[in-house]
């Protein structure tokens, strides 16, 4: 992958950065069930870290892709997945549109502000009955006047607790199926939202995930996302970019913790022996480094086709799939490898077994991710 | 307030150093990273530029390799940097590592030199006072803080045993910092895509007026013996009366 020495230097920098500003407080955040994003986005903004790949103009940096890439795999080596999350939020998965398709009055107001860090923004699509299938959302948005009433509710929502608005996808026509549907921007101050649950999960514990509704609720038209009708094609490319978020961070995350787990192996004797004295060990070990680098190396075949211009849903798709199994079982080895000790709270194994199982659930499971690749490779009738 | 900053380029103390086997010397690898003790220099320096609308110049004596230790300090908000990298300077001791290092100080023009208290790989902590010598300006060490004074004066607060003494003078000055004299500030994406485009001289000896004379050379290098067991005393009461007599034994007490 052609980086740079400018990239490389970022590296440095963002993993010093998680190893001194994150690293030591993830403890305190996973027991309290949060984390403070806008004290850590502000710090991050401060440093030039958000808004990469966006237009100066709106607070972004005018970066390649291969910095967002970089940032990406950084934090997926932070000592949780919770962090590396919100931030994918904020910066690939709820603002891509906005910066794309959103009126320069509008990012003015909600992009600028996100990555200055100064505002926390989250991605509303999913609803109770509505998860795989996006088009089978219900939540609904009538015009009245120069505003959208919004009614209906979204699930499972990242960043929920503190986000200050979302990229909401809502029906705004009574078109059926994928047509009729709209990206808004919804202030989290609106009369008649409401976050009505924060929910409690296996893991990614320091991400407030919640519940909202929204009963009546108002926000101007003019907070409509770039085409009227046109939110569900908008949010499946968005979902393209969040995918390869997820895909970037999830190599490093298990590339640390194979060699966390040698690192193990080397010092524990079992049988009189260090137990990385193991051929199966080590073989096991070797192997899933191995996959780990073919993913890895994919990944960024992914990120040169993107800056090329091409369509990367293949690519992603593909990605996501691998990331998500691999991720399971890395992280299943690494703990059965270390043993009753892999099972205990207090060994980083336990809390990156819960959050790398998410992988294969978020931003689209594995099963609807191979929805799509049967249908973009012909193996459907 | 011109400023100068000595750093050091160092290799990565993360990675195993290896010694050429002839002349016994560090090998010193293309990538070199910024000594970390520098950084506080470095800070300290652009805090003053930025009270003074001053500058920062980095001067350093090292092989250049790829320069990304001094990008580094460049990419925090340093304005220029001068390296002296001459092959014959390979092995120089402190003197002539001094001498160099104020040449190309000297060269610039200065209002403050800042260096750090010792380097994290050399270590042996009397460079920056020879260079104050060869500058002939006042050296103040130890500074865990460092202000300037109402008449433009150096002002600092100086490390002691017992808590601290305020030091100051007029400039031109040299201040040695200790780390933790300040948060070294980390460089900003803007501040990483600037460094490479700001100005790096790249000397010899003779451009700081120096001829390299060897007066060091390293005959050979034993490996440190490997630490044998330590003897373990059991507390049967008297224990301690045991360890007073193995401490007078190697007469520490
Ligand atoms: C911690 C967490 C954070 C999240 N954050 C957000 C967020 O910020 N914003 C947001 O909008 N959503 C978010 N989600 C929601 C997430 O995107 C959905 O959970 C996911 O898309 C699956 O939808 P679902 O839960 O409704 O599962 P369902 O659609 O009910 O599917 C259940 C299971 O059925 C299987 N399945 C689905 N389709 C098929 C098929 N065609 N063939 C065979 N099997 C199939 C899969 O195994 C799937 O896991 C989050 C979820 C979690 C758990
Ligand atoms: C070709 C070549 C090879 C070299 N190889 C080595 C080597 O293998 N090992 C080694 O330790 N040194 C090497 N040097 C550098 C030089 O020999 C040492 O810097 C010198 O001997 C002093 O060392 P110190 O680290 O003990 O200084 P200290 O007195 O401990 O350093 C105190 C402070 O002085 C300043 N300072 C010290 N040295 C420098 C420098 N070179 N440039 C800028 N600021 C400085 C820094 O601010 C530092 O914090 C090499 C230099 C050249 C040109």
């Amino acid at each position: 992958m052609p980086f740079t020495e400018e990239h490389e230097h970022f590296r440095r920098v963002v993993r010093e950065f998680v190893d001194k500003e994150i690293n030591p407080h993830v403890d305190a955040w996973e027991a309290a069930g949060m984390m403070p994003l806008h004290d850590i986005f502000r710090s991050m903004a401060e440093l030039g870290m958000l808004g990469l790949e966006y237009d100066p103009e709106y607070g972004g940096q005018g970066a390649d892709h291969l910095f967002t890439v970089v940032l990406a795999e950084e934090f997926g080596r932070a000592d949780h997945g919770a962090l590396g999350m919100a931030l994918g939020v904020q910066v690939d998965m709820a603002t891509p549109s906005l910066h794309q398709f959103g009126t320069p009055e509008l990012k003015a107001e909600y992009l600028t502000p996100a990555m200055r860090g100064d505002m926390v923004a989250a991605i509303a699509v999913t609803e109770p009955d509505a998860g795989s299938d996006v088009a089978a959302i219900r939540t609904r948005a009538e015009r009245d006047g120069d505003e959208w009433v919004i009614n209906g509710s979204k699930m499972y929502i990242t960043n929920a607790v503190q986000a200050d608005w979302l990229c909401l996808l809502a029906r705004t026509s009574d078109e059926p199926g994928y047509g009729g549907m709209s990206q808004i921007v919804v202030p989290t101050d609106a009369p008649g939202f409401e976050v009505s649950q924060k929910l409690e999960k296996l893991g990614m514990h320091a991400s407030d995930t919640g519940l909202l509704t929204f009963t009546d609720c108002r926000v101007p038209l003019t907070n409509t996302i770039g085409h009227e009708g046109a939110g569900f094609q908008q949010q499946m490319a968005q979902f393209v970019v969040e995918r390869m978020w997820a895909n970037y961070s999830q190599v490093t995350g298990m590339e640390r913790a194979l060699r966390r787990t040698a690192d193990y192996l080397r010092q524990r004797v079992v049988f009189g022996k260090p137990l990385l004295k193991n051929h199966y060990v080590q073989y096991k070990l070797a192997e899933l480094a191995a996959e780990v680098d073919l993913l890895k190396h994919y990944n960024y075949a992914c990120a040169e086709a993107y800056m090329a211009g091409q369509d990367t849903t293949r690519f992603a798709t593909i990605a996501k799939i691998k990331a998500g199994r691999l991720g399971r079982e890395v992280a299943d080895w690494c703990l059965q490898f270390h043993g009753g000790i892999g099972y205990m709270e207090e060994t980083w194994t336990t809390r990156y077994f819960r959050d790398t199982r998410l992988v294969s659930i978020g931003g689209g499971s594995d099963e609807t991710m191979l929805q799509v690749l049967a249908r973009l490779d012909g193996y459907f009738a | 307030m011109r400023i100068a900053v000595c750093v050091k380029q160092i290799p990565d103390p993360a990675t195993p150093y290896e010694l050429d086997p002839d002349s016994h010397y560090v090998v010193r690898p293309n990538d070199q990273v910024l000594d970390d003790t520098d950084r506080y220099g470095v800070e300290v320096a652009l805090q003053l530029a930025e009270a003074t609308e001053g500058s920062v110049t980095l001067v350093s004596m090292s092989p250049s390799g790829n320069l990304q230790g001094i990008r580094q300090a460049l990419a925090m908000g340093a304005d220029k940097a001068v390296i002296v990298d001459d092959e014959s300077l390979r092995g120089s001791d402190s003197l002539t590592t001094a001498k160099v290092l104020a040449g190309a100080i000297q060269r610039e023009g200065f209002d403050l030199v800042i260096a750090g208290t010792e380097s994290t790989d050399g270590y042996t902590g009397v460079v920056p006072q020879q260079v104050a010598e060869l500058l002939d300006v006042p050296s103040l060490s130890f500074a865990k803080k460092v202000e300037l004074a109402e008449d433009g004066a150096v002002r600092i607060e100086r490390q002691t045993a017992a808590g601290y003494d305020v030091v100051q003078s007029a400039v031109p000055v040299l201040v040695t910092v200790t780390s933790g004299v300040v948060e070294p500030r980390y460089p900003t994406f803007k501040g990483i895509m600037q460094a490479k485009s700001k100005p790096v001289d790249t000397l010899g000896c003779g451009d700081v007026g120096v001829s390299p004379t060897t007066t060091q050379t390293i005959q050979a290098v034993e490996p440190v013996p490997a630490r044998e067991a330590g003897e373990i005393v059991e507390d049967d009461g008297e224990g301690y009366a045991k360890i007073v007599a193995m401490l007078e034994q190697v007469k520490v007490i």
